[in-house]
């Protein structure tokens, strides 16, 4: 049986759950959530898939999606060189059209943090006001699977030289086998890790990795699991396991955070991520975002795209609009 | 010696597993063809009707909710104690309508082997009227024949006890309970046949039967709205139509009138008329 | 700006070449009707779309005289193999003309654009593409060694689905060798005489499918004629029992489909989104002018409050509008007589002591139009729990446990379909096994194949459409054996016809 001995506790995890976060007392909340019929759940998302939206808002989704967009590389061939080049895209994306507007934020592994901040140099900073945020992914990034020192001291690091958002992964061997106290404890611990020296935390992304846990089930648990435990956003995927991000499970997570909102009025974000290549799918996110949580949550610190040759896709949709006619591979830059 | 003083027979409906004489007090004679008499069979009244439809509603629940195995087993039953009382059943049927004993005996042993025909159907005629449908979707999807609920029949009104049978026995066979109205000139058989139902576990009320005057009493289970289907195949010489247009009112599933001796011939669909198919679709996923 | 102001994506008409005015189609051309013709308007507007012929009882009398010659010298004598390919050819025919039948659907009924080009053309296609091929292989449908067509078939269907409804009636017919005579409903004659051209493209030989429009005489008629061996009819179950009543005596086989009130049983431990999504789509789906439609929630009471709330937030992102716009979910009503009933039986909902709310919809003034609306502490006593409404109206009753749920259900004369919701398999197969309903859906809603058997219990009508069992209607089986103890059954039959073995010397 695993627990937590966090200090301080999300209040809000202690009252709903109305005991301490054990597996037992987690087991008995998380199963007790009404199930999804995955039938009906795929079916929604399908319908929401067939919404059309006309040229003037098409635009305006286009600038929405490249403005929620986390541009990312996580290869272990990074450099600093690599980096740089993204930035770079990241503050421009498109080379011919000045008014495109920027990213969110670049996304790096936690030891590219440092390449990053320097590139961005003055731009770093609130997309809410024009500038890009640094997300690096910490925890043993993409598997997880290390001691929880070395975790919490991978988080902190990438804290510690800049980094303004965490993005996580949970223990999915824990939570898979039912663990839910360590999973948890965990995440409780790695919000504590985001906390700066001058008392502000980082934003916590906690990235369930869908693809291993499998059922639409296993998914809303595991949502609820990583809010109540001090998650900022839920984040579906790693981009490292097929499948990563998909509209059902996205729409899934929403209506968590939809339930969230009305149980406790607090506001949480979602990020899928890995395998939205297209604008004709990122806008079905779009319309599903709208659709189940309201207009409100498409803002960066509310929705985001983790997404790397999206981006390329959005700007010659963009290009093709202001031209009128078909762009091609060529009038796009590489990241 | 003095020749023995017989113990006439009492010939009274059978209304929920009792045998009631008719609410009105009436009797009609029952003669041999050469006009002696044999009996005065009880004159069912129209709430006798009612009551015989109380008693077969409230007796589907549990006959179409024991399972076809055991549906089965207690027709079975039925055939056994009818071949046990075969005798009696030929004399019966001599008496009444003056043929020769072999030909009772013949009709008796056709009764008999109908009814074994249609016990051995009871838990299979879902195989058979049912089926998975392979709809294009993940869903599970089953067909499978349930039974319509209460049977009206007007029996065949030639014959003493083949006709009956064969009208009853697949009205049985799902799991419907049935209010019949037997043969006007032959209804002895009838009763001696409710007689053999009565000790053959056949639940009470699954079986009612009505003799005396169909004209009279088809009219109440044409328009009785609990009366789920109407079989009139011994309505030939009623006034059928009105019957018909009547159970319309309620929907009543209604077979036509059939003449001759294949009336009421044993077939798959004396079975499936009595029956209502219900579709089933359940979503299938593994996540 | 809103980004939810998606916009008008409108389906092009211009797919569409509606002639100005159409005539009967029977003996495979197209000619004038001797009655008073009259015209379909598109309900969304009430625009004009066509004049349309209406055939007399002497048309009718022509109808069926082409139907019975067609049998007679052509439909009966081919094999079932080329009756099939005729109607694959009509299946890939139909697939082929898609887009445009949806359109013509649309106008004409008032439907959106996306169910009758996503659910209802599919359909129709799928229909006669299952139905070809039992047309070779009637022996293995169950009905008998032998199974007979019935001869001349005369069809009557409503306007909820018109294309959809056509092709439930003609497919099997024609499959099982008869030919039809089949009416289409009066506001919604549009897609059948689509259709009729599409028959003529097929090749099909003439007389195998005549159309007549009209109004309720013309299909009295056609229920009527002296020549005509099987009615089938889909409506209201007060003409259902009009017809039963016409045919009884006569030797004409008869099917009904007729109206429902469904009860969409939500117990509380269901999948609870995809319940509402579930409630949503079987009481608005085709602004609930559904037979099927699941007009009763019969929800758990613990869960009451918590399920409404959620409903309401859902039908609010409902879009009400212009049938040929991609975007809309709830289409025009079809008709002044139908929005009449409509808002006559939700003021008797209001009087009756229920609570209504309806969905915030922007109501174009043209055309006829009812926004979803939810009446909400409705009893089993109400009228609105017990008459079908036949629109996007649904209304709300609570019980406590599964025995209730179940008896409130079949608390009705209807018995067409019903709505079972839970995460218990147990539960939903028994609960399943005690609906007296001809179609259970678990987990789903409105869910239609031309595999799968539809139609009744009691009032909602007899008869099945769809699958194996919709052949029965179509067909006689073989003659029953004699007594068994004759050479009667299949087992002596086959004995008798068996050859002698050679014995090995």
């Amino acid at each position: 049986m695993s627990g937590t001995s966090i200090v301080t506790l999300p209040e809000r995890a202690l009252e709903l759950l109305g005991g301490e976060p054990d597996d037992t007392t987690l087991r008995r909340y998380l199963h007790g959530l009404p199930g999804v019929d995955a039938v009906g759940l795929e079916q929604r998302a399908a319908g929401l898939g067939t919404r059309s939206i006309k040229t003037s808002s098409k635009a305006w989704a286009l600038d929405k999606i490249i403005q929620l967009i986390d541009l990312t590389t996580l290869e272990g061939a990074d450099t600093p060189g690599k980096v740089r080049s993204l930035v770079a895209k990241a503050l421009n994306p498109d080379a011919s059209d000045q008014t495109t507007p920027r990213v969110a934020a670049v996304c790096v592994y936690g030891d590219m943090v440092p390449y990053a901040v320097e590139a961005l140099g003055s731009a770093h900073g609130d997309p809410d006001e024009g500038g890009v945020s640094v997300a690096a992914v910490a925890t043993a990034f993409p598997s997880g699977r290390a001691s929880l020192d070395i975790k919490l001291a991978d988080t902190a690091e990438a804290v510690a030289h800049g980094a303004d958002e965490i993005d996580m992964v949970i223990d999915r061997g824990a939570f898979l086998a039912g663990r839910y106290g360590q999973v948890f404890d965990q995440i409780a611990r790695v919000k504590q890790a985001c906390r700066r020296e001058d008392g502000t935390f980082a934003s916590l992304k906690v990235i369930l990795e869908t693809g291993e846990l499998n059922t639409y089930d296993n998914i809303k648990r595991a949502s609820w699991l990583a809010i109540l435990a001090g998650g900022d956003f839920i984040k579906t995927s790693t981009g490292k396991v097929s499948p990563a991000a998909t509209l059902p499970v996205t729409l899934l997570m929403l209506e968590v955070v939809r339930d969230w909102h009305r149980a406790t009025g607090d506001r949480i974000g979602v990020k899928p991520a890995g395998g939205i290549r297209t604008s004709k799918d990122a806008i079905k996110y779009l319309v599903t975002v709208a659709e189940t949580v309201g207009e409100e949550w498409l803002q960066p610190h509310l929705f985001r795209y983790g997404a790397s040759s999206l981006l390329n896709d959005v700007l010659l949709q963009r290009q093709k609009l202001k031209t009128g006619h078909y762009s091609g591979a060529d009038y796009v830059t590489i990241d | 010696m003095s020749k023995r003083l017989t113990v006439p027979k009492t010939y009274k409906l059978y209304i929920g597993g009792a045998f009631p004489r008719s609410e009105s007090g009436r009797t009609y004679e029952v003669a041999t063809p050469q006009g002696d008499f044999l009996a005065n069979a009880a004159l069912a009244s129209r709430k006798d009707a009612r009551d015989a439809v109380v008693a077969a509603r409230g007796a589907v629940k549990g006959w179409s909710g024991a399972t076809a195995y055991n549906r089965g087993q207690v027709l079975y039953r039925v055939a056994e104690i009818l071949e046990g009382r075969r005798a009696q059943f030929v004399d019966e049927i001599v008496q009444q309508t003056g043929v020769s004993a072999a030909v009772a005996g013949a009709e008796v042993d056709e009764a008999i082997d109908r009814w074994v025909w249609y016990a051995g159907w009871c838990d299979k005629f879902g195989q058979v009227a049912g089926n998975g449908n392979p709809v294009a979707g993940p869903y599970f999807n089953i067909s499978v024949p349930e039974p319509t609920g209460v049977v009206g029949v007007i029996a065949p009104q030639d014959t003493a006890l083949v006709g009956l049978v064969s009208a009853i026995a697949p009205a049985l066979v799902t799991g419907n309970s049935v209010v019949v109205v037997a043969s006007q000139r032959y209804p002895l058989s009838a009763i001696s046949l409710a007689e053999v139902l009565a000790t053959s576990d056949v639940p009470g009320g699954v079986v009612n039967v009505l003799t005396g005057s169909p004209a009279e009493i088809a009219p109440w289970l044409a328009s009785h709205p609990e009366v789920h289907a109407l079989d009139l195949v011994g309505a030939g010489d009623l006034d059928w139509i009105d019957l018909q247009i009547a159970a319309a009112e309620t929907l009543t599933r209604v077979l036509p009138p059939e003449n001759g001796v294949d009336a009421a011939a044993p077939s798959l669909a004396r079975i499936s008329a009595f029956t209502e198919t219900k579709t089933v679709w359940h979503t299938k996923s593994l996540i | 700006m809103s980004f939810l102001e998606y916009a008008p994506a409108p389906e092009s008409r211009a797919i569409l070449s509606l002639k100005p005015e159409y005539g009967l189609f029977i003996d495979g051309e197209f000619r004038a009707g001797s009655g008073d013709p009259f015209v379909t308007i598109s309900p969304a507007d009430e625009s004009h779309l066509a004049t349309i012929a209406t055939a007399t009882e002497a048309d009718v009398d022509t109808a069926v005289a082409a139907a019975r010659r067609a049998y007679d010298r052509t439909w009966s004598k081919m094999s079932g193999r080329d009756r099939g390919k005729y109607l694959f050819r009509i299946a890939r025919l139909v697939q082929e003309r898609a887009r445009e039948l949806a359109v013509a659907e649309s106008l004409d009924n008032g439907k959106p654009i996306k169910e009758s080009r996503d659910v209802d053309v599919p359909l129709v296609a799928a229909w006669f593409f299952y139905y070809a091929g039992w047309a070779d292989k009637l022996d293995y449908a169950g009905l008998g060694a032998d199974p007979r067509p019935l001869g001349v078939a005369g069809q009557v269907i409503p306007w909820n689905f018109p294309l959809l409804m056509l092709a439930w009636k003609i497919a099997p017919a024609l499959a099982a060798g008869n030919t039809v005579v089949i009416k289409p409903a009066e506001t919604t004659p549009l897609s059948a005489l689509i259709f009729a051209e599409i028959l003529q493209q097929a090749d099909l030989p003439p007389g195998v499918v005549n159309i007549v429009t009209g109004a309720g005489a013309t299909g009295a008629a056609l229920v009527r004629h002296p020549d005509v061996d099987k009615v089938a009819f889909t409506g209201s179950t007060a003409v259902g029992r009009e017809i039963a009543k016409a045919v009884a005596g006569t030797d004409k086989k008869l099917t009904l489909e007729l109206g429902g009130k469904a009860a969409n049983i939500v117990f509380e431990d269901a999948p609870i989104d995809q319940a509402i999504e579930g409630i949503v789509n079987g009481i608005f789906f085709n602004q609930g002018h559904v037979c099927c439609a699941g007009s009763r929630l019969l929800v758990q009471e613990s869960i009451h409050d918590e399920v409404v709330d959620r409903l309401k937030d859902r039908l609010s992102t409902l879009r009400l509008g212009d049938p040929l716009d991609k975007n809309t979910d709830i289409g025009a009503i079809n008709s002044r007589e139908q929005l009449d009933r409509i808002r006559e039986l939700s003021k008797v909902g209001e009087e009756e002591g229920a609570e209504r709310w309806s969905a915030p919809c922007v109501i174009p003034d043209n055309g006829f139009w009812f926004a979803p609306t939810i009446f909400t502490n409705v009893q089993a006593s109400h009228r609105i729990a017990r008459d079908e409404i036949f629109g996007p109206v649904l209304s709300v009753l609570t019980f406590r446990t599964p025995a209730e749920a179940i008896e409130k259900a079949n608390n009705t004369p209807y018995g067409l379909s019903a709505g079972v919701w839970s995460d218990k398999g147990s539960r939903i197969l028994a609960v399943a096994d005690r609906l007296r309903a001809g179609v259970v859906w678990a987990n789903t809603f409105n869910r239609f194949d031309p595999s799968s058997p539809f139609g009744g219990y009691k009032e909602s009508g007899y008869g099945r459409e769809g699958g194996r069992h919709g052949l029965a209607a179509y067909l006689k089986g073989a003659a029953a054996p004699r007594s068994l103890s004759e050479r009667g059954t299949s087992e002596t039959k086959r004995e008798a016809r068996a050859p002698k073995k050679e014995v090995a010397k």
